[in-house]
């Protein structure tokens, strides 16, 4: 985690540095042309030389380089590989062809309170969620007071997690998920958390990372929010990367291609 | 400050995945502490007893067990003990790897997610485990004072034994978890498997009873060894000779090389498989 007087001078040196390059990345996945569920099916048809797949490209060819301090979009229909390539991205899967590195550590921000656990308290949760997400006692006691003021669940903390609202389970999740500085925020279509005011306070957040020169990388189909956030959105049809370039620019074109 | 010359993830980068786990691993041992902690609390979290029942259970069992066999194993001296020293083997074997397997399935939706080492789930279920084999030690030593079944100074031997038994716990349900991962069956197929396997070792019985022409199929089982390892100290005073020993070493070390080698070869493909 660099100090901010350490950002400033990477921002300074490194301002133009790519932190995510995406080089002729492919992804394909392998779907059994019929399903074979059990053991002994799938014995009996390897023997008999009838195990076929279909072959899916998730991602083709994609090349791509998202520099420090940017807010980078992505936009595309269901299925266009949007999903594919943040995983890509943030080492959940690898790509089958090409090369991704990534110049820093990732914070994801994917479906907050992915494991939570519903007999612990909201304090045990706190650590077990930052742990997840690779941090330590340490750096988790640093920023738990503050965790648990963002979330505003101060009287809750100790109560366990299954008497929680959703409202208070987002709430903590994204508390958890944002309470250290990200280097690179991945970002999969979660802006709409809890109530409109605890809403703003997500957004204001997300801000502030981007003014403290954080790299945020979302996908979303809300495509007027993403032209008001973004420096560049680029857009994905088919795993196949159409246009990088200006919000308006592409956000038009993505209009106009899906018709 | 040049951290454009060296990425923190480079999917080119080419590493041999049963190392890299390995550091990986260590990156996360908090995460591990973690999950253990979160198996231990939330198992009991509702029940009135809580952690006891990691004593009762083994305790329960075998006074059934030692009310059941005590006089068809007549021959057998300070029965409980016997079967007791058994079933602690027995219940950290087939808990831990099964708690490995549904922990790596149960994984699954996280591992869509975010990145963590594959093995986390497989290491922390033998970790989990080996807490509640720790637990049931206190039962053990109830009943060795209650049978007056004297505690030899061998006990010494046993952190060995309990080592070895954990590297094979980890191998193996490292391999069963990886199957189970494919093939959905391979769970179910598993639990009857345990079934057969716990019959085929010298849990409940004395291995006296195997006939003389079937031992040497019988010996070939590694729990026969490592039910040994940790029955020799406890139950007949002597630390374990060579020939003893080197079958269940040999065993411990092929399984957890082998499993990790399995697992960690093919933990990139689980993330499109679960």
């Amino acid at each position: 985690m660099p100090t901010v007087s350490e950002k400033v001078a990477l921002e300074c040196t490194e301002a133009s540095r790519p932190m995510i390059q995406l080089e002729h990345v492919g992804v394909q996945y392998r779907i059994p042309s019929e399903r074979i569920g059990t053991f002994k099916e799938y014995m009996i048809r390897l023997v008999q030389r009838r195990v076929s797949f279909k072959k899916f490209q998730a991602l083709d060819d994609v090349n791509l380089s998202v520099n420090r301090g940017e807010v980078f979009g992505i936009v595309g229909n269901n299925g266009a590989g949007k999903s594919t390539m943040l995983k890509v991205i943030s080492r959940v899967l690898r790509p089958t062809s090409g090369r991704v590195a990534v110049y820093g550590k990732i914070a994801p921000l994917l479906e907050l309170g992915a494991g939570f656990h519903p007999e612990l308290s909201g304090r045990e949760n706190v650590y077990l969620n930052g742990a997840l997400l690779g941090y330590n006692r340490g750096q988790m006691d640093e920023v738990f007071d503050e965790i648990v003021a963002f979330s505003e669940l101060e009287a809750f903390i100790d109560a366990p997690i299954r008497t929680y609202s959703s409202g208070m389970y987002a709430r903590l999740g994204f508390a958890v998920a944002t309470a250290h500085f990200p280097e690179i925020l991945i970002v999969d279509e979660i802006l709409s958390v809890g109530d409109e005011a605890f809403q703003l306070k997500c957004n204001q957040r997300m801000l502030n990372f981007r003014e403290q020169g954080a790299t945020v990388l979302i996908v979303s189909h809300a495509l007027d929010r993403l032209a008001g956030m973004c420096n560049r959105v680029a857009w994905l049809e088919h795993g196949q990367l159409m246009q990088v370039g200006s919000p308006d620019e592409v956000i038009e074109s993505y209009r106009k291609g899906r018709g | 400050m040049n951290s454009s010359v060296n990425p923190a993830y480079d999917s080119a980068r080419q590493t041999v995945p049963a190392l890299s786990e390995v550091k990986e691993l260590k990156n996360y041992r908090y995460l591990l502490a973690q999950l253990v902690r979160r198996d231990i609390v939330t198992r009991y979290k509702r029940s009135v007893l809580g952690v006891a029942w990691t004593m009762l259970n083994p305790l329960g069992t075998m006074l059934i067990l030692a009310l059941v066999f005590s006089q068809l194993f007549k021959t057998v001296e300070s029965y409980p003990v016997y079967v007791l020293s058994g079933l602690i083997v027995w219940n950290f074997f087939s808990q831990g790897t099964n708690a490995a397997m549904s922990g790596l399935v149960w994984g699954g939706s996280l591992l869509q997610r975010i990145y963590i080492p594959r093995t986390i789930f497989g290491v922390s279920a033998i970790g989990t485990a080996l807490v509640n084999l720790l637990i049931s030690l206190v039962p053990l030593t109830l009943v060795m004072l209650v049978t007056r079944t004297p505690i030899p100074w061998t006990v010494v031997f046993l952190p060995v034994s309990i080592l070895l038994l954990a590297a094979f716990a980890l191998g193996f349900g490292l391999f069963i978890s990886s199957l189970a991962v494919y093939y959905p069956d391979v769970a179910e197929m598993y639990q009857i498997a345990l079934f057969a396997w716990m019959y085929l070792s010298p849990v409940i019985y004395p291995e006296n009873i195997i006939p003389e022409q079937w031992l040497g199929i019988y010996r070939i089982n590694p729990l026969y060894h490592l039910i040994k390892m940790f029955r020799l100290p406890i139950y007949e005073g002597r630390i374990p000779t060579w020939p003893e020993l080197l079958p269940a070493l040999a065993w411990s070390l092929a399984v957890l090389l082998l499993g990790w080698l399995f697992f960690t070869s093919r933990s990139d493909q689980y993330a499109y498989r679960v």
